[in-house]
């Protein structure tokens, strides 16, 4: 597996990092278009907390550890398979066919042709955004609380990978499927980064704990914070997100396995 | 006349989308129900009204601001730009017939299909699950209307622009990576702008056209303010428009002059 990361994805990565870098003036302006879009995933938050003193019953250093957490996540899960995103396009084209008859994962192949470099800006915003937003909560730092703090980010990036990639999955059975995907996995952006209590009943059953989208932010921040859930989730739970990952990775691959199987050419 | 039939065609064209119509208007519901849930739980915290909005005018603002994404088409992708690098442009420029003034008719057929559909789901949806606001005064109405139709021109305006960067940058990305970052913080999509101290929104109200997409029509239909308040809204919205349309024919004006055609 290693030697093929290397030698097949390797110079794959390497390509389309160079041809992104070739217009210079454009990369430029597209990674500060990400690190600004970074920065601006926290600014929503001090603007609320400017007219609301908690949220919830959330302090704003609270809400602040949750939305830190939940972009560090998105911004790597954008970073690796974003682009999936464009699989309907590559499905109407017909530009699937070609990535399917080469001896290399599908998946894979997409992700790396597609990598965007750019959006490097944004995970690098984001990992320092979580950092002050962790001094700001002055957690007492355990050693599993630290291990939390490195692990969250990483399992919640799994969880929107998964969602990036079950999302697009749907273009398989119907290209026209446009924006549909926005809604759960920039909208899953926005629904992680403020406590669950805030949410409706069913609208939160079905996004926190269908999906898993409780375990990218709240249940880690609170673990973090040692606070109890008002919404009465035994405590401690936040470190069950790695499993919630998985689980949520599986069902994503099992979808995007049966997609794979279920596409029909459109023969342009 | 000509103009009529650009518009039946941008509505024509835009209805044969049924099913990422459908899609769209899904994806407006989940973030109304994410963003209604957000800033009513803000207005919760402090007494059930926050700046000025209660707890229904949230609501309202929320979902139809939702709506309205789709009425003034807030992210369409840059196809003039795509047009001008790949020199497609020309066929247009060929026409005997003023290119701003025919987009803006394309536009506007576009804006119609999308009132009756990407307007009407939202705001069926959001009546369904909160309580929304229904306009106490009959004024509002007629107000609300004239607002939809100038802020539909002014964000025509605004991707023009953006997109006639082409002209001199051919890839139109960093223009169209600061119209996104700009008229989601500035139009008052992410929150109301008057949750930001008052000197500041009201600057960026005045200044900047992004408010006057998003931010004032919302105002207009939730009855913020006075009547004679409303109209003051309109006409800032009145003002921008007659601007961008201004700055866009000087720009196509330009623009066409310094048109280098990429071979092929």
């Amino acid at each position: 597996m290693d030697s093929r990361w290397l030698t097949a994805y390797g110079p794959l990565v390497r390509a389309q990092v160079r041809s992104q870098a070739q217009y210079r003036a454009s990369f430029v302006i597209d990674v500060a278009g990400s690190v600004l879009f970074g920065v601006l995933d926290v600014v929503a938050v001090f603007v609320l907390f400017r007219v609301s003193k908690t949220l919830a019953g959330f302090t704003f250093a609270d809400v602040f550890l949750m939305t830190a957490l939940a972009n560090c996540a998105f911004a790597i899960a954008d970073l690796l398979v974003g682009n999936v995103e464009r699989l309907r396009v590559y499905v109407r084209s017909g530009l699937l066919d070609a990535v399917l008859v080469r001896p290399l994962g599908v998946l894979t192949q997409l992700a790396v042709m597609d990598v965007a470099a750019r959006r490097v800006g944004r995970v690098v915003v984001a990992v320092g955004v979580l950092i002050v937003a962790a001094v700001n909560a002055g957690l007492a730092l355990t050693a599993a609380r630290l291990v939390l703090l490195v692990v969250a980010p990483a399992a919640g990036a799994v969880i929107f990978s998964a969602v990036f990639v079950g999302t697009a999955s749907v273009a398989f059975w119907w290209i026209e499927s446009g924006e549909l995907g926005n809604a759960l996995t920039y909208g899953g952006h926005d629904f992680t980064a403020y406590p669950m209590p805030i949410y409706g009943t069913v609208f939160r059953r079905l996004l926190a704990y269908g999906l898993g989208f409780a375990f990218v932010a709240y249940y880690p921040a609170l673990a973090l914070l040692d606070r109890r859930d008002p919404l009465g989730a035994p405590a401690g739970l936040g470190y069950a997100s790695p499993l919630v990952a998985a689980l949520v990775a599986a069902a994503a691959g099992l979808c995007w396995r049966r997609g794979v199987r279920h596409y029909r050419s459109t023969g342009s | 006349m000509r103009y009529l039939v650009y518009a039946v065609a941008g509505f024509r064209r835009y209805a044969t989308y049924r099913q990422a119509t459908l899609a769209a208007v899904f994806t407006n519901c989940v973030f109304g129900f994410l963003r209604s849930a957000l800033l009513l739980a803000v207005a919760g915290a402090s007494a059930g009204a926050v700046a000025g909005y209660d707890e229904q005018q949230l609501a309202t603002f929320v979902w139809v601001g939702q709506g309205l994404i789709g009425v003034v088409s807030l992210w369409s992708p840059p196809e003039l730009a795509d047009r001008i690098r790949s020199g497609d442009v020309v066929a247009d420029l060929l026409r005997p017939i003023d290119l701003v003034w025919q987009l803006l008719a394309m536009d506007l057929g576009r804006a119609t299909f999308a009132l009756m559909t990407r307007l009407v789901g939202p705001i069926v949806v959001g009546a369904l699950a909160f309580d929304l606001f229904a306009p106490r005064r009959f004024s509002t109405y007629p107000l609300f209307a004239c607002s939809l139709l100038l802020a539909t021109v002014i964000c025509f305006g605004c991707r023009y622009l953006v997109n006639a960067a082409a002209y001199w940058l051919l890839d139109a990305r960093g223009p169209q990576i600061a119209w996104t970052l700009c008229n989601g913080v500035l139009g008052g999509l992410y929150f109301p702008l008057w949750f930001l101290p008052s000197g500041a929104a009201l600057l960026i109200v005045v200044a900047t056209p992004f408010p006057s997409i998003i931010q004032l029509p919302l105002d207009i239909l939730v009855e913020r303010g006075s009547p004679e308040q409303q109209v003051v809204l309109l006409s800032v919205q009145a003002v921008w428009v007659i601007v961008m349309l201004a700055v866009c024919r000087a720009v196509q004006r330009r623009g066409e002059r310094r048109l280098v055609l990429q071979g092929g």
